[in-house]
């Protein structure tokens, strides 16, 4: 059974299930993948073939198109104005440009966390239930443990258990940022994408946001856009560098975190690991 | 504090600007309530509600008929435009493509421009022999309605587009990360994000419907009387106004000033009410 066409997945009693989940069915690849906004490419050609049940970190200078990278993954970028993308994206055993694609299906397996936290102006609960509802989860009593459960799997629930009807927007931003990847969690996705999703927030909601996605390493399939070095270094396992080449980001070098800090093979990550560029 | 002297003139005229306008409005309202007067001290309130008809030569100065007939083109009027203006606000936001949005725009904005006489001249020869066919005699408080209608579509259309554009573009493309349909996306969370705009284009909307005159006046009919069912005609209190302002004289004039004054008040009501449904609701 195809992934995309299932939407039906089995109900989780708990996150070890999470690690027995097949993990072969998550493998994300690309194949000359392309992205323009109009006559102008955002990254060109690239082959990245991403380790199910691992962190990768995708670094590299600004407008490199590591975001519109991410953007592709789910097939986002299509709802940008003038965009286009070729190649192929491979996840599991699915073309994701297959026309046949259910994109809701696509989407609900591949969750997107943004730069900035992007709370509903709902309520708390609400942020999390609408989507649950949208997806066919009408039992209250179901909605009510979901959200404790997600809540608790970011750590926010003896946070904000007294106050779950309270608008979402009056949470500090990093409690909004663990709320947005709550939210997204609620639905069972396989794969995560994380733009940056600590740089709009302060120091300490960072390291806490931080040391959740270190958690859920294992769980799901994360790749996760940041400019911090340092972050990269302590959460990936893998690091794919980008950089503009003839004009257009290009994926100059992929490996291992250990690998590509200390012996990066390609001159360019070593000038940029060491500072000395971008 | 001190201030750079040219801190000081822009101070100063922004003032004289701000007092110039308030000033008006409270004279006009001192100048509706002094030629009501006359009316109000000889007639008296209680009567422009309660006499048998509006015959002024007779001394019979009822207002209700045309108050009700105000009352009913205006909501007649807004309860259409309102749900087609944020329709089409929410197609020209997500739905259509921007060429389409683009010129709908434009037309939109060529719609508010219009003059009043011209839309009441084609409700005339167009829009009351229709309903005439339909059911006689053709110039109705129904004609009235769909020429208001029309005419204040592009005020809430133009307010909404405004406040739903204004919506983050975030939540767009969080709702759509999340699979969710536009639709639930645009019911759930963008209209509420923009209530405060949409409320704020009815009750600009509602507005003009009750001051609309000349579109009104060609298309209604006319008769003072409270209207049995759509198709009758009707009078509203500004084509009153208008229609017998020219010759009239003594306490049938300054009973005009009254039907004036009471518009004013309308007006006055709309805004404390909407005032009052928004305070910490709305606006919060």
């Amino acid at each position: 059974m195809n992934v995309l066409l299932n939407r039906s997945g089995a109900v989780y009693e708990g996150a070890q299930e999470y690690e027995e989940r097949d993990m072969s069915l998550t493998q994300i690849s690309t194949r000359d993948l392309n992205l323009y906004y109009g006559n102008k490419p955002a990254f060109k050609g690239v082959n990245l073939s991403i380790k199910p049940g691992s962190i990768t970190a995708v670094v590299g200078p600004s407008g490199c198109g590591k975001s519109s990278f991410l953007l592709s993954l789910n097939r986002l970028a299509e709802l940008i104005p003038g965009c286009t993308v070729s190649g192929s994206v491979r996840v599991g055993e699915h073309d994701i440009f297959d026309p046949e694609t259910d994109l809701i299906s696509l989407r609900l397996s591949i969750g997107m966390i943004f730069q900035k936290p992007n709370p509903f102006p709902l309520s708390v609960k609400e942020n999390i239930a609408l989507p649950l509802k949208e997806h066919g989860t009408v039992g209250k009593n179901e909605i009510d443990s979901k959200v404790e459960k997600v809540l608790k799997e970011v750590g926010l629930w003896d946070e904000v258990r007294d106050r779950l009807n309270s608008p979402a927007l009056s949470l500090s931003g990093g409690q909004q940022q663990r709320l947005c990847i709550a939210r997204t969690l609620a639905l069972e996705p396989k794969v995560l994408l994380l733009d940056e999703p600590c740089s709009a927030l302060d120091p300490l909601s960072s390291s806490v946001v931080e040391d959740l996605i270190t958690e859920l390493r294992g769980k799901y399939t994360i790749i996760i856009v940041t400019h911090n070095l340092p972050q990269a270094r302590r959460i990936a396992d893998y690091v794919a560098f980008f950089w503009m080449q003839d004009n257009a980001g290009a994926l100059i070098e992929y490996g291992a975190t250990k690998q590509i800090f200390n012996e990066p093979e390609n001159e360019l990550t070593e000038a940029y690991i060491k500072g000395a560029r971008g | 504090m001190s201030q750079r002297p040219s801190d000081a003139l822009l101070i100063w005229t922004l003032r004289t600007c701000a007092v110039t306008a308030g000033v008006i409005v409270v004279f006009i309202a001192l100048f509706l309530v002094q030629e009501s007067l006359p009316a109000l001290r000889s007639v008296g309130l209680l009567r422009f509600f309660t006499d048998s008809s509006w015959h002024p030569a007779e001394n019979l100065y009822n207002l209700t008929p045309m108050l009700l007939g105000t009352l009913f083109a205006m909501v007649g009027s807004v309860l259409i435009a309102t749900p087609l203006g944020i329709l089409s606000a929410i197609f020209v936001n997500y739905y259509a493509p921007p060429k389409i949005a683009q010129s709908y725009r434009g037309v939109l904005g060529l719609l508010a421009g219009i003059p009043s006489v011209v839309y009441g001249f084609w409700g005339l020869v167009v829009l009351v022999p229709l309903i005439g066919e339909l059911e006689p005699p053709g110039p109705s408080l129904l004609a009235g309605i769909l020429i208001l209608s029309i005419m204040i579509l592009p005020t809430i259309a133009l307010v909404a587009d405004s406040s739903i554009g204004s919506v983050p573009k975030e939540y767009m493309t969080s709702a759509a990360s999340l699979g969710l349909s536009r639709w639930t996306a645009i019911r759930r969370i963008i209209l509420p994000s923009a209530k405060s705009g949409l409320f704020t284009g009815t009750i600009l909307e509602t507005g003009r419907a009750i001051g609309e005159t000349m579109a009104v006046l060609m298309v209604c009919g006319n008769v003072v009387q409270i209207p049995k069912s759509l198709f009758e005609p009707v009078r509203t209190l500004t084509a009153n106004i208008a229609l017998e302002m020219a010759y009239a004289l003594g306490d049938h004039r300054s009973a005009l000033f009254v039907s004036g004054l009471l518009l004013m008040l309308i007006i006055v009501c709309l805004i404390l009410a909407a005032e009052w449904i928004s305070r910490g609701r709305i606006y919060a």
